[in-house]
């Protein structure tokens, strides 16, 4: 019987980069054991505690973006500060020695540079290319860490600002077509993962596709993030395709 | 004591009446109402399960963190998040259609502010078809603005308990808290008052303090302890609730095993309540659960849970030591 240890743990802010118009990485003074796609709660006292999915487990990293007052208040942040963490929680990616194709939406990229990391690591012997969406240049994610990593990167925006104009999803349709990607890893928005799957199903590639949710005890427990008769926290976030049953069999809660 | 027979114990149980395939009932709080969720938990072998606690409006709930797992157990406060009577009852109906073609019992939760929104809220409920409900007079997380709560004595447990009995014909059960000074006093008072049945015990109060901020970590400040933490506390009162009264008890509070479970049946429990489990275990800790109780009952040549049910009680030792199994290798050395 064993289960994540509990309690937040104080960590510190030792760095802390601006990603892009409203995403930041903040690096913490430690490391966490975990598997990317995995995530754990943030919290700060008196403030509040969210799910966010690790972009680095050594040393320990979170990119966040600005949607609501909680990521205003992680953003606030400066080096030096204190952030607590308590996790890591859910199923991550499996890291196989494939050839990849990582999709990521918007913010959602933010779990892949890390998968990206653990796929060409010695040892693990897999490839990867990532594909990106935004809806403009200025919001694409992780471009340039991708392509430190030697990682080619496919954008698309849905102005046209950079790369493809267009969804993320045509690009992937196209990348599939030829045959060369073993798989698809990808974390994104519900209407790309989705469109996602119907694609990878179509061209005969597995897919393993994570999934948000609106997430209270993050621990299996209380049924918020139930999505499809599924636990978003303690089934997922990633799921296998096929794997997530269809969600309009279900009267939600909320 | 137990009969000789060939096959695999019956594991069913009958709680007011009602039939349960399997003496695991998930716990109230444990995956909402979510339909979809009551059934996988009654797939994997929930012989009942209980819904969310719904109050006559909808609450938001408390603000996170609202659940923690520390060294011996979890301790929560969810701040009972629901979507009010009206939204509760489509969920209910679709659950308890669901339920019904696996032959499992659907109970629903209820809490109000006064004994006469209890009854309201309870005759509401109960046009869904649920098999029970369960008066949640004991939840430990809705503070000072609710007031004391019911199940604090005897008397007010003993009014919601009349209020409801009065206003449905629901099989109703009563769940108690374990922050009493008696609770047989507290059971006793329900049961005369018309309870069917009684869930021992709620979760227990307790905090949790945050040694670099000095924050507590809860935003609630203080919440409810569950887990291994809760299973002793559990067992003792699950015992004594059994001395004094003879309506079936769900005993809850900490079982994560199948000798867990047959812990709580000895202390004299008719069914089991699981629901931390689910955070120790994971998603199948139903199916778990129940594969261990009965292989353990199988292993101790048991046949059906009354074999187990109330051993606590009895000074009987000499028949509690045969039903040991034989010591692998023991006749050898001997």
């Amino acid at each position: 019987m064993s289960a994540p240890a509990g309690i937040p743990t104080p960590f510190r802010i030792t760095e802390k980069t601006q990603e892009n118009v409203k995403t930041a990485s903040l690096v913490l003074d430690g490391s966490l054991p975990c598997a990317p796609g995995q995530f754990a709660m943030l919290w700060l006292p008196g403030v509040d505690e969210k799910p966010f999915s690790i972009s680095g487990s050594d040393p320990l990293m979170f990119t966040v973006s600005r949607v609501g007052p909680f990521s205003e208040a992680l953003h606030s942040l400066c080096a030096g500060d204190a952030l607590w963490v308590r996790g890591p929680f859910g199923r991550g990616f499996s890291a196989g020695r494939g050839r990849t194709l990582l999709v990521g939406g918007g913010y959602g990229a933010a779990p892949l540079a890390f998968l990206a990391r653990t796929l060409l690591a010695p040892g693990c012997g897999g490839s990867a290319e990532a594909a990106l969406g935004a809806r403009t240049a200025a919001d694409l994610l992780f471009v340039h860490r991708f392509q430190a990593m030697g990682v080619r990167v496919h954008a698309a925006t849905e102005d046209g600002s950079e790369g493809t104009v267009g969804l993320v999803t045509g690009v992937v349709q196209r990348l599939l077509a030829d045959g060369r990607f073993t798989n698809v890893q990808a974390c994104g928005p519900e209407g790309m993962l989705e469109a996602l799957e119907r694609i990878c199903a179509g061209a005969g590639v597995p897919a393993e596709l994570s999934f948000e949710a609106y997430m209270r005890c993050g621990v299996g427990l209380c049924g918020a993030c139930e999505h499809g008769g599924r636990l978003v926290c303690l089934d997922g976030p990633v799921f296998s395709a096929g794997e997530e049953p269809d969600v309009g069999s279900t009267i939600r809660g909320s | 004591m137990c009969a000789q027979r060939s096959g695999s114990a019956d594991i069913s149980c009958r709680i007011a009446g009602v039939q349960l395939p399997t003496p695991l009932v998930l716990a109230s709080g444990i995956w909402g109402t979510s339909p979809a969720l009551l059934e996988r938990a009654a797939r994997t072998g929930a012989g009942a399960v209980t819904a969310k606690t719904c109050t006559p409006r909808p609450r938001r709930g408390h603000r996170n963190p609202s659940a923690v797992h520390w060294d011996h157990g979890l301790i929560n406060a969810m701040g009972l998040p629901n979507p009010g009577v009206t939204e509760e009852l489509a969920l209910l109906r679709e659950a308890s259609r669901r339920l019904r073609r696996l032959g499992v019992a659907l109970i629903a939760s209820v809490s109000a502010d006064t004994a006469e929104d209890f009854a309201d809220a309870a005759a509401r409920l109960a046009e869904a078809g649920p098999d029970m409900i369960e008066l949640n007079v004991s939840c430990p997380n809705l503070g000072a603005e609710h007031g004391e709560m019911f199940a604090a004595t005897p008397r007010a447990a003993a009014e919601v308990t009349a209020r409801v009995k009065a206003a449905t014909r629901i099989p109703c059960l009563v769940k108690l808290s374990p922050n009493v000074h008696d609770i047989g006093e507290v059971a006793r008072a329900v049961v005369e008052a018309g309870a069917d049945g009684i869930t021992a015990i709620n979760t227990m109060p307790g905090m949790l303090i945050d040694a670099a901020s000095g924050a507590p970590v809860l935003a609630n400040q203080t919440g409810g302890l569950s887990g291994p933490a809760l299973k002793p506390i559990a067992l003792r009162c699950v015992y004594d609730i059994a001395s004094v009264v003879s309506v079936p008890i769900i005993g809850t509070g900490g079982v994560l095993s199948g000798t867990d479970a047959v812990e709580m049946i000895s202390a004299g429990a008719t069914a089991v309540g699981v629901g931390s489990a689910v955070f120790y275990r994971g998603g199948d800790a139903f199916s778990l659960v129940k594969d261990e109780l009965s292989a353990w009952l199988a292993e101790h040549e048991c046949w059906s849970l009354d074999d187990i049910r109330g051993r606590a009680h009895t000074s009987r030792k000499a028949a509690v030591v045969t039903a040991l199994p034989p010591v692998p290798g023991w006749e050898r050395s001997s």
